[in-house]
């Protein structure tokens, strides 16, 4: 497949097996700059597999992830991170243990600061301009008037949240979204794809997988169809609605 | 000073500070104020900070650091007998090569977490017990201990003065470091590693630390390479564990291998736990409880138990100073080992849990979904 001019992250030639399950075949994606590519495709299709593999998690069969030219396969969790990807999980991965205001600080450090670095005289209470940069991005998700308060008591629709904020503060140039508005009610899923569509307007790239099609079609660019680990369809999201194949492996059925 | 220190942590310091410096009269009620006793609070509160700078904030358990303790207090022993009888280049030779082997023992150990990780610095620490114990005698003086000698060659000393004569003894800059002196100099260390530990908790550096503790996967995927901040603190923890053995030989100079036995280890977990794992003064309170019940059990004897049941009846009063007697004195272990049930069970956060929920039942009631500052320490927090 040619590689277009503007393409941020290409996934190429990607196979994951798990033991005799192939997981992922044959996976080729481009995704441009600025773009919202959104990939659909039933339970157990291989999407969140497909994240695993461009963040590190795990490492692929055989193929490989390139992100603005940069090789991300057999990189670290942290160097992609610094490289500028950030993820937003299936199931969210937040620090229960601290506060809310906590949990968004602490990427900020991470940008700020690099991977390590020994910060321990100055206290956290000092750190002004992170904080404010964090209690704005709390604004932004809407959980500003809970920042003081323990995370893990949050909802799985707030944690959600709370994990998106932690991901944007970073301003990532990927952003990796697995199903970030399930389990919200339909006004916080709506605020949630106006959040989107603000950072979008910024340039950010993302990738966003969603069972949601009311999500699909308001955000998405480009859609990708995987099924059992393989790519069916790939268009616009009107040539993928339109397409046969499509809607006999997936959109027939609950879903639109 | 304002950058440095908020009001509130400002506080907090000023009055710890005021309870260890009044300690010798706030004591006395409690038949503890002597400079022995009071100076072992000192060493094993710091030996107990250090620790929670690990276990506490990070969540890593080390089974193994005795290990620190035992290599600080042989490093001392060396320094008060090759170079000088002065405790402070004692003190800064413990701390640099106990660093050493922290660096070294959790390079390799923290490759691995979770039970892996403690079995892993159990290990290491038994190695240096044998090694000490056995191996490395010329180093050591194994089983009898290393202790020092009037023929000793410190050279810095002799430099300046002739040996004296008599049993060598150490000392600050010509200064006394026995009775109160001593109590006093580990005092500023207790202090200074007070602030320290502060500092850290409450700094950027501390809250990755709690980050790791609280979820490892998503640090490394917020771009923190989370080794060398696991690794940083497991040397702080080492070195100041370290400190507390040096300041154990200026007052009790006798270098033993037992310092570095796996039962030395589970005493620091002991004291955390019992206080109150990843809070500030939990630590201290535990180890400080600890010595103190030591101290008193491990005194009693049979006459003392036997007059304490003398209202019962002969028979009677003799059972019951046979079962008693086997948790006293040789047997306070036991002792121990029931109360650390006692806590674990009814308590996992410690006695700053106990005193919080105490605090919760009759001041203020807090409102439940705000982090108090203790609550966001404490490890309970996370279930
Ligand atoms: N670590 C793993 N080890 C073994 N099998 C795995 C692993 N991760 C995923 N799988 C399997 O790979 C297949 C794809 O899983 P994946 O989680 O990528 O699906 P998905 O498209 O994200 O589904 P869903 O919509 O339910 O989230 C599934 O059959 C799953 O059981
Ligand atoms: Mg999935």
């Amino acid at each position: 497949m040619l590689t277009r001019e503007n393409v941020v992250l290409h996934v190429a030639d990607v196979h994951k097996n798990f033991g005799g399950l192939h997981a992922l075949s044959d996976i080729d994606l481009q995704v441009e700059e600025g773009k919202t590519h959104a990939i659909i495709g039933p339970n157990g299709a291989g999407k969140s597999t497909l994240l695993n593999v461009i963040i590190g998690r795990l490492p692929p069969s055989s193929g490989a992830v390139v992100f603005d030219g940069i090789v991300l396969t057999g990189k670290k969790p942290h160097e992609i991170n610094q490289l500028g990807v950030a993820r937003v999980f299936q199931t969210p991965e937040i620090f229960a243990d601290l506060s809310i205001l906590q949990n968004v600080m602490t990427p900020a450090f991470a940008r700020r600061d690099g991977a390590f670095k020994i910060n321990m005289f100055r206290a956290v209470d000092n750190e002004k301009e992170i904080r404010q940069e964090a209690e704005a991005m709390l604004e932004d998700v809407g959980l500003i008037d809970r920042r003081e308060g323990h995370a893990g008591a949050l909802s799985r629709g707030d944690k959600r949240r709370l994990e998106l904020a932690m991901c944007l503060i970073q301003k990532p140039r990927l952003l990796l979204l697995d199903e970030p508005t399930a389990g919200m009610s339909r006004h916080d899923t709506n605020t949630t794809i106006e959040l989107l569509k603000k950072i979008k307007a910024r340039g950010m790239t993302k990738v966003i997988i969603e069972h949601d099609m009311h999500v699909v079609f308001s955000l998405a660019d480009r859609v990708t169809v995987l099924a059992q680990g393989r790519i069916i369809a790939a268009g616009s999201p009107d040539e993928v609605r339109g397409n046969p194949v499509v809607q006999e492996a997936y959109l027939g059925g609950a879903h639109l | 000073m304002a950058g440095f220190m908020s009001r509130r942590d400002l506080t907090l310091f000023v009055g710890f500070a005021a309870i260890v410096l009044l300690l010798p009269i706030l004591a006395a009620p409690f038949g503890a104020a002597y400079p022995d006793l009071l100076q072992r609070f000192m060493i094993f509160g710091i030996f107990a900070l250090g620790f929670n700078i690990l276990f506490g904030l990070t969540g890593y358990l080390s089974f193994g650091h005795a290990a620190f303790f035992g290599v600080g207090s042989y490093a001392a022993m060396w320094s008060f007998k090759l170079l000088s009888l002065n405790a402070l280049p004692a003190i800064i030779f413990a701390v640099a090569i106990a660093g050493v082997f922290a660096l070294v023992i959790g390079y390799v150990s923290l490759r691995r977490s979770g039970i892996y990780f403690s079995i892993l610095t159990l290990a290491f620490a038994q190695m240096c017990y044998s090694l000490a114990y056995s191996v490395l005698t010329p180093i050591t003086n194994g089983e009898t201990g290393l202790r020092m000698a009037s023929s000793d060659p410190r050279v810095l000393d002799r430099l300046f003065f002739d040996a004296p004569a008599g049993v060598p003894v150490p000392s600050l800059f010509g200064m006394s470091l026995s009775g109160w002196n001593g109590f006093y100099f580990s005092a500023v260390f207790l202090l200074a590693t007070f602030l320290l530990a502060m500092r850290i908790t409450n700094s950027p550096f501390g809250m990755m630390l709690k980050g790791i503790k609280s979820n490892q996967n998503r640090m490394n995927y917020t771009g923190f390479n989370t080794r060398p901040y696991t690794l940083t603190a497991f040397v702080i923890s080492g070195m100041l564990a370290g400190l507390a053995g040096a300041l154990l030989v200026v007052t009790d100079p006798l270098a033993g291998a037992e310092r570095m036995q796996w039962t030395a280890s589970g005493e620091v977990v002991l004291m955390t736990i019992l206080g109150g794992v990843g809070t500030l003064v939990g630590p201290v309170i535990g180890a400080w409880l600890i010595k103190y019940f030591e101290n008193i059990f491990s005194s009693f004897n049979d006459n003392v138990l036997s007059s304490f049941f003398s209202f019962l009846p002969d028979g009677a009063r003799e059972v019951a100073v046979t079962i008693a007697g086997k948790f006293v004195g040789e047997g306070w272990h036991l002792s121990l080992g029931l109360l650390f049930v006692l806590i674990v069970v009814f308590l996992p956060g410690g006695i700053m849990e106990g005193a919080r929920r105490i605090g919760a039942r009759f001041g203020r009631p807090r409102n439940g979904s705000r982090v108090g500052r203790q609550r966001e320490l404490s490890p309970t927090a996370a279930e």
